[in-house]
C-alpha cells in the first residue's frame, strides 16, 4: 500500500494555516500595515474593509496588525513552553524508563503531583508570585507540559527497552545513557513530534487564556487574548472586535490540530503497521 | 361557587398591584468592606449607607449645596467660633432608642480622638469641644474659624451613630436613616427596609436591594436581562449608546466630584524635576484619553478642582498638548535618550484603558512606561501605602479634596509650603469671596507645579428602567441616596 506515508487532507490543511500564521508572525517582525500600538482615537471601531483590512479596536489600532503581532506573542509563547517541556520531560521520562527504580517512582510520583494541579492553577500561582507577564506565562505553560512528556516518554521507552536491539545493543557494552540517546530517542522521536504538535496547540490556547484573565502579555505586547478581554463590552457595538481575535484563535489552534492528526497518520508505527 | 370567584379575584388583585413597584434593585460596581462609614475610606460604604442609613448634622443636596438634616438649624456665633445646632424632634435610632445631643456629641468626639479610625479625621481636627447643652441642642467649639466646618459635617464620615450599637456596626449598622439595614449576603447584596418610624418624609420604596457587580459585562448583562432596576455609576461608558436606544431604559448623565488624574510621585527622581512632570502634561493629549477611554464621556480639566464648582479655574491651558515642547523639556532635563517609567493601574476601565492611551502618548515623546495592572487591594499597598511606583492613573472622588496636596505624606508626595500655607488660610477663613479667591490660588499651584497629569472630571453615569423616579444624577459626594427615590406608573 502506497497511502500510509503520504500528506493526508488533514496534515495539509494543518499544515496551510499553520504556515500562515507562521509567515504572520514572522513578516510582523520586520512589517506590519500600520503601527501595531499606533492610537488613531479618532478611528476607532471602523469595521473590515478599506484601509483597515480587519477594521480597527476602540483605541483605532490596526486588527490585522495587532493578529500579526500577536501570533508572533502567541507562537513564541508556546514555542518556548513545549520547549520546556521536551527539554525537561524527554530525558526525565528516559531516565525512568532506564532505571525502573527508586528514581523512576520518584520522577513519575512528582509527575503525577504535577498533573494533579490543573494548568490554569498553576499560572495563576506563578503569575500571582512573580507577577503576570508573558516570560511568566511561558514558564507557567512550559511546567505543564513536562509531565506531558514525561509520561510520553517514559511509556514509548518501556516498551522498547524489552526489545531485541535494545537488549543486542547491552551485550555490546552500552551503558543507559548511550542506548537512551542513540537507540531510545530515535524511535520514540516520531510519537514526541506529534505531541509537540499537540501541546503547541494547547499552548497557543492557555496563552491566550493567561491573556484573557490578565495574567499573559501585558499591554502594549499584543496578544489575542487580551484583545479578546478588551472587546467583551463591546461586542454589541463592533462584533469584529471579538470576532477577528476569535477566529485568529479558533484557526490557528484547529490548524496545529489537524497537523497533528497528519503527522500521527504518517509517522506513528502502530497506525504504519495497520496500513501497509 | 363563590369560593371560586373569591379565588379569583384575589388572583386578579395579586397581579393587578404591581408587586415590584415598591421594591428597587439597584447595583453598584464595589462591594463595600463592612458597613461602617466612620471608620474607613472605602467609598462602598457610603454608596450603600450614605443617607439611606446613616445621617450627619447637614447634608448634601443632590446639587452640592448643604442643607440641614439632623440639625433642623444652627446659630453660628459672632466670631464663627462657636456653632450651636438645633436638633431635629423626635428622632430615633433604627433600634428605637432615641437620638439626641449625647449621640451627636459621642459621635463627633469618636471621630476626632486620638484613637479613631475615622479616614477623614481632618474634617475634625479643628473641633476643640463638643459640650451638650440640652437634649436637643449642641454646641460645637472650633479652635479656629473655618469656613468649611457645615461642609465638613456633611459628609458620610460624620454620620451621627449610637453608642449602643458601635459595636456591630460593621455588620449591622444602626443609624437614623430612611431606610433600615436588614441583611447582608456577602458578595452578592445588601438588603434594605423601609424605615417605618422616619422623622422626615418616608421613603416610597418599601425595601431597596444594593447588588455588587464589579465586572463591566456582567453590568450590562444584568441590566439588559431586566435584573436590575438601575445601576448607579455604570462601569461601562461604551454601553450607555445601547441604553439610550432602548425604550425600556434611561440614562442620567451627571457630575461627580471625582478628577482623574495621572498620579505622580513627586519625591521619585526623575520626577522630583518640574521639567519631567511638565514634559508628562504637555505629552498628553486630554481629548484622546475621554474619546478612548470613556468614549466621550468626561469633561478635561487643568487642575485638581470640579468643573462645576463656582470656584473652578479652568487651567488646562496650562498643559496643552504639544510633543515638541514635551521633548525640548526632557532634552533639557537630561532625558533626551529616553526614559522608562512605571504605570500602575487599578482595575476601572478609566485606568486600564486611559492608561494604554497615556502609555502611547507617553512612548511619542520618548517616555516608555511599563505597566503593571494590580488589583484595589494590591493598588491600595503598593502605590497608595508604600508609594512605591512612578506613575499611576485614580480618580480622587471625594468633595473639595485640593487639600490633598498640602499633605506632603500622601502618595503624591508633594511638598510645597506655598501650597500648605494657602489651605492652612483658607481653613481659617470664612467670607465667600476671599475663599474663593485662596481656592483659586491653589488650584493655580498645583497646576503650574504640575504635580500630577490632570487628565479629566469623571461623569456620573446611572442607567435606569424608565418608570424609576428621584434617583440622583449628580454626585456631589460618594453616595446612591434612595430616599426620594420611587416607581411612576
Amino acid at each position: 500500500m502506497s497511502g500510509g506515508r503520504r500528506a493526508s487532507w488533514s496534515f495539509l490543511t494543518g499544515a496551510v494555516l499553520v504556515s500562515l500564521f507562521a509567515i504572520a508572525a514572522l513578516v510582523s517582525v520586520i512589517w506590519t500595515p500600520h503601527d501595531v500600538s499606533g492610537m488613531n482615537i479618532s478611528a476607532r471601531m471602523k469595521a473590515p474593509g478599506g484601509d483597515y483590512l480587519l477594521g480597527t479596536d476602540h483605541f483605532g489600532r490596526d486588527m490585522l496588525s495587532m493578529i500579526m503581532a500577536g501570533a508572533q506573542t502567541s507562537l513564541a509563547v508556546a514555542i518556548i513552553a513545549v520547549g520546556i517541556g521536551m527539554a525537561a520531560g524527554v530525558p526525565l521520562g528516559l531516565a525512568a524508563a532506564a532505571n525502573r527504580g527508586w528514581l523512576d517512582e520518584l520522577i513519575m510520583r512528582a509527575n503525577d503531583l504535577a498533573f494533579a494541579f490543573p494548568a490554569l492553577v498553576i499560572a495563576i500561582l506563578i503569575t500571582a508570585v512573580f507577577g503576570p507577564s508573558a516570560v511568566n506565562a511561558i514558564i507557567a505553560i512550559g511546567i505543564f507540559n513536562i509531565p506531558v512528556f514525561a509520561r510520553l516518554t517514559r511509556g514509548a521507552a518501556l516498551s522498547l527497552w524489552t526489545r531485541e536491539f535494545i537488549l543486542a545493543a547491552r551485550v555490546a557494552g552500552k551503558g543507559a545513557v548511550r542506548i537512551s540517546a542513540e537507540h531510545i530517542l530515535p524511535n520514540i522521536a516520531n510519537l514526541l513530534i506529534v505531541q509537540g504538535t499537540i501541546q503547541f496547540s494547547l499552548g497557543v490556547l492557555a496563552e491566550a487564556g493567561l491573556s484573557y484573565v490578565g495574567l499573559g502579555a501585558q499591554p502594549p505586547t499584543p496578544s489575542w487574548g487580551r484583545m479578546l478581554a478588551d472587546s467583551q463590552t463591546l461586542v454589541g457595538l463592533a462584533p469584529h472586535l471579538a470576532l477577528v481575535p476569535g477566529m485568529a484563535i479558533i484557526l490557528s489552534v484547529l490548524g496545529l490540530n489537524l497537523l497533528g492528526d497528519g503527522l500521527r497518520d504518517m509517522l506513528d508505527p502502530k497506525l504504519r503497521v495497520v496500513r501497509t | 361557587m363563590t369560593r371560586g370567584f373569591f379565588a379569583c379575584s384575589a388572583v386578579t388583585l395579586f397581579f393587578s398591584v404591581p408587586a415590584l413597584a415598591s421594591k428597587l434593585t439597584i447595583a453598584v460596581q464595589l462591594e463595600p468592606p463592612h458597613l461602617d462609614p466612620t471608620s474607613a475610606a472605602a467609598g462602598a460604604i457610603d454608596d450603600v449607607t450614605y443617607a439611606n442609613i446613616f445621617e450627619s448634622l447637614t447634608r448634601f443636596a443632590e446639587d452640592g449645596t448643604i442643607v440641614p438634616s439632623l440639625a433642623e438649624s444652627w446659630d453660628v456665633s459672632e466670631d464663627g467660633l462657636t456653632y450651636r445646632f438645633n436638633l431635629r424632634e423626635g428622632v430615633t435610632f433604627h433600634d428605637g432608642t432615641s437620638m439626641d445631643a449625647e449621640d451627636v456629641k459621642f459621635s463627633l468626639d469618636r471621630a476626632r480622638g486620638d484613637d479613631s479610625t475615622n479616614a477623614q479625621k481632618g474634617l475634625f481636627a479643628g473641633i476643640a469641644a463638643v459640650n451638650v447643652i440640652d437634649p436637643r441642642t449642641v454646641e460645637v467649639t472650633l479652635s479656629e474659624t473655618d469656613g468649611n466646618f457645615l461642609f465638613n459635617m456633611a459628609w458620610g464620615d460624620a454620620a451621627i451613630v449610637a453608642p449602643e450599637s458601635i459595636d456591630t456596626i460593621k455588620t449591622n449598622p444602626v443609624g437614623t436613616g430612611a431606610f433600615k439595614f436588614s441583611e447582608w449576603v456577602q458578595g452578592d447584596r445588601v438588603e434594605l427596609v423601609r424605615n417605618e418610624d422616619y422623622w422626615g418624609e418616608p421613603a416610597a420604596l418599601e425595601a431597596a436591594t444594593f447588588r455588587f457587580i464589579s465586572d463591566p459585562t456582567a453590568a450590562f448583562s444584568a441590566m439588559m436581562a431586566g435584573d436590575l432596576d438601575a445601576f448607579a455609576a455604570f462601569p461601562a461608558p461604551e454601553n450607555l449608546i445601547q441604553f439610550e436606544a432602548d425604550e425600556r431604559y434611561k440614562v442620567l448623565i451627571g457630575s461627580t466630584e471625582g478628577e482623574t488624574v495621572l498620579s505622580t510621585n513627586n519625591k521619585k527622581p526623575p520626577l522630583d524635576d518640574i521639567r519631567v512632570r511638565q514634559a508628562i502634561a504637555h505629552a498628553i493629549n486630554r481629548q484622546e484619553i475621554i474619546d478612548g477611554a470613556q468614549f466621550g464621556y468626561g469633561t478635561p480639566i487643568g487642575t485638581h478642582f470640579a468643573p462645576h464648582n463656582p470656584a473652578y479655574l479652568d487651567l488646562t491651558g496650562n498643559s496643552p498638548h504639544d510633543p515638541e515642547k514635551a521633548r525640548a523639556l526632557l532634552a533639557e532635563a537630561g532625558h533626551g535618550d529616553g526614559l522608562t517609567l512605571s504605570l500602575k493601574l487599578p482595575p476601572p476601565s478609566y485606568a486600564r484603558r486611559g492608561g494604554e492611551i497615556i502609555a502611547a502618548q507617553l512612548r511619542e515623546v520618548g517616555i516608555d512606561t511599563e505597566i503593571t495592572n494590580l488589583e484595589w487591594a494590591q493598588w491600595l499597598e503598593e502605590v497608595f501605602r508604600s508609594k512605591d511606583y512612578d506613575l499611576s492613573i485614580v480618580a480622587h472622588t471625594e468633595p473639595m479634596d485640593i487639600g490633598i496636596y498640602a499633605n506632603p505624606d500622601y502618595y503624591f508626595q508633594y511638598d510645597n509650603p506655598r501650597l500648605q500655607e494657602v489651605m492652612s488660610t483658607l481653613r481659617g477663613t470664612t467670607d465667600p469671596d476671599r475663599r474663593r479667591d485662596l481656592l483659586q490660588q491653589a488650584q493655580t499651584i498645583v497646576s503650574e507645579d504640575y504635580v500630577n497629569g490632570f487628565l479629566f472630571q469623571q461623569p456620573r453615569l446611572t442607567v435606569a428602567k424608565k418608570g424609576v423616579q428621584g434617583l440622583w444624577a449628580n454626585a456631589p459626594t460618594q453616595a446612591v441616596d434612595l430616599t426620594g427615590v420611587s416607581w411612576s406608573d
